[in-house]
């Protein structure tokens, strides 16, 4: 077996650098996400939220953090211990890798040499995103069984059902999508959308395929358990779902991993649908601010429109009430898959007819 | 041929441990992390896509199912049915006999065509998407589509068991 790569010593540093801070960038972002969750809460709630700790409350998610590490760490008699321990690390760990094949920004001239600022480009990479979602529940099914109570074994299994019936639904939204790139590289997607306008239509592919982007969403929603879909910790049925033995970090982790799986989904979102890194007049941006600046305002673009996305996540989370579980499995089953299934056929009408009379 | 070995005892590991544990919820998880050694494999043997799917279908879907029914059950240790010694040699001779010929089979009927290896490492290519589609739906699009009308029709049987008898009057 031999690898194309040649591997020099740089690469490895350059590689090694972007994954710690691409690493890092999904903690802060999560971390502050958790502030603005409450803040945004507050707002249209109409109360302020937190704004003790720091100025505005900027200190909050540090003094949280604090906290959750000094509480005392309960691990229940009768539970398998080893489990236990599995599922909260399991969930961190599948909320962390999911952003190694997301391109970050176009290739960058930093000190003379030229980056790619994506981790790895996988040909298969929209197929890996799909493989760590579907990871990701082990950690809240493992650590719902082993915690040995009934209200986390529901939330276990509420959360099993719900991943499975949305993956489909989220496959097949995505199959009309890779039906117009022919690519399956987050990379090549990406490039695709270049600018904004081109040959008469826009570039991004939320303009060719809404409801596919629709499904997506939905589908979004369900895979990282965020309201209208928290059915497995839904509180006032479950006590606390998968997590409600769970005390100091380890509960810290599952929250925390739901706070990076909405990151990373919105990178997604953002790379799939709406351009990544793309944005209009970039060309004209590249021209003038030369080829070390013009890829970071494309970042700050990217970065721009995974906030909007993670905004939103909180915007329905306090506006729209908890569906219940049997609406839950109707929409996916007898709405979402039909209407997936349907945008497939449309789409492949439409390129076809497209290929023939134009 | 170093890391193949490491992932090959990793996988019949993992994969009797799977027998030997007591606790079916942990014995899901160990075939769960025998079918990620299997992932191992197919990413050694540059066939990208299979190993991604293998994870999905395998690891990311079908285990949950199995986690989730068994997670249902609740077996214990102590709920398990004693099997008597008769039942345990009859088990041991079945498996071993159903492993010899396994084995046997295998071994005659050449199942590694000669050149198959260098056929692998000559064309790096031979797994990826674009490839493997080129071979499905062109060489070999009747037995594709006879295979997926199979599945289909399973998934329909089932739901059809799973539905309620209509109301008799």
């Amino acid at each position: 077996m031999k690898l194309a790569i040649v591997i020099d010593g740089y690469y490895f540093l350059e590689k090694f650098g972007l994954i710690t801070v691409i690493f890092a960038l999904s903690l802060v972002v999560a971390m502050y996400s958790t502030l603005a969750e409450r803040k945004i809460a507050g707002f249209l709630q109409d109360r302020v939220g937190p704004n003790r700790a720091g100025w505005g409350g900027m200190l909050q998610p540090l003094a949280d953090g604090v906290k959750m590490f000094l509480k005392e760490e309960i691990i229940p008699a009768e539970s398998s211990k080893f489990l236990f321990i599995v599922g909260p690390s399991l969930a961190i760990l599948t909320a962390c890798i999911g952003s190694a094949v997301i391109p970050w920004g176009d290739t960058i001239v930093l000190f003379g040499r030229t980056v790619d600022l994506q981790v790895t480009d996988i040909n298969v990479g929209v197929l890996y995103i799909f493989g760590v979602v579907s990871l990701g529940v082990y950690g809240i099914m493992i650590g719902g069984w082993a915690s040995n109570n009934k209200y986390s074994l529901m939330g276990a299994i509420r959360a099993a059902s719900q991943n499975i019936s949305y993956e489909i639904a989220m496959g097949l939204s995505i199959i009309a999508l890779l039906m117009m790139t022919g690519s399956l590289s987050l990379r090549d997607i990406t490039n695709q959308q270049h600018g904004f306008w081109h040959e008469g239509w826009f570039s991004w592919n939320f303009f060719s395929q809404p409801l596919g982007f629709l499904i997506f969403l939905v589908c979004a929603f369900a895979e990282t358990n965020r309201t209208p879909f928290d059915l497995p910790e839904c509180e006032t049925e479950l006590v606390g779902g998968y997590h409600t033995e769970y005390s100091s970090m380890k509960l810290g982790f599952y929250l925390f991993s739901e706070y990076i799986n909405m990151f990373v989904s919105s990178a997604v979102m953002s790379t799939l649908y709406f351009g990544g890194y793309n944005y209009p007049g970039m060309d004209w941006v590249m021209e003038h601010a030369g080829p070390t600046w013009g890829p970071l305002v494309g970042v700050a673009a990217l970065l721009g429109k995974i906030f909007f996305f993670i905004f939103f996540f909180m915007w329905v989370r306090w506006t729209v009430p908890r569906f219940r579980y049997d609406q839950l499995m109707n929409l996916g089953w007898k709405v979402l898959i039909p209407l997936a299934i349907a945008n497939i056929v449309a789409t492949g009408l439409w390129m076809t007819v497209k290929a023939t009379y134009f | 041929m170093a890391v193949f070995y490491l992932v090959a005892f990793l996988s019949i590991f993992f994969s009797l441990l799977v027998i030997f544990s007591k606790n079916p919820v942990h014995s899901v998880i160990y075939l769960i992390i025998t079918f990620f050694t299997f992932t191992i494999h197919y990413v050694l043997l540059n066939a990208q896509f299979l190993a991604i799917v293998n994870f999905i279908v395998y690891m990311g879907a079908i285990m949950v199912l199995f986690l989730y029914v068994l997670m249902l059950l609740d077996l214990n240790v102590n709920s398990e049915p004693v099997k008597s010694s008769l039942m345990k040699i009859a088990g041991i001779v079945a498996g071993m006999c159903l492993l010899v010929t396994l084995a046997g089979a295998l071994k005659g009927s050449g199942f590694l065509p000669a050149g198959a290896h260098e056929e692998v490492v000559q064309r790096p290519n031979l797994g990826l998407v674009k490839n493997l589609g080129q071979v499905l739906f062109h060489d070999f699009l009747l037995p594709f589509e006879v295979s997926s009308l199979l599945l289909l029709s399973a998934m329909v049987g089932a739901v059809l068991l799973a539905k309620r008898e209509p109301r008799e009057i």
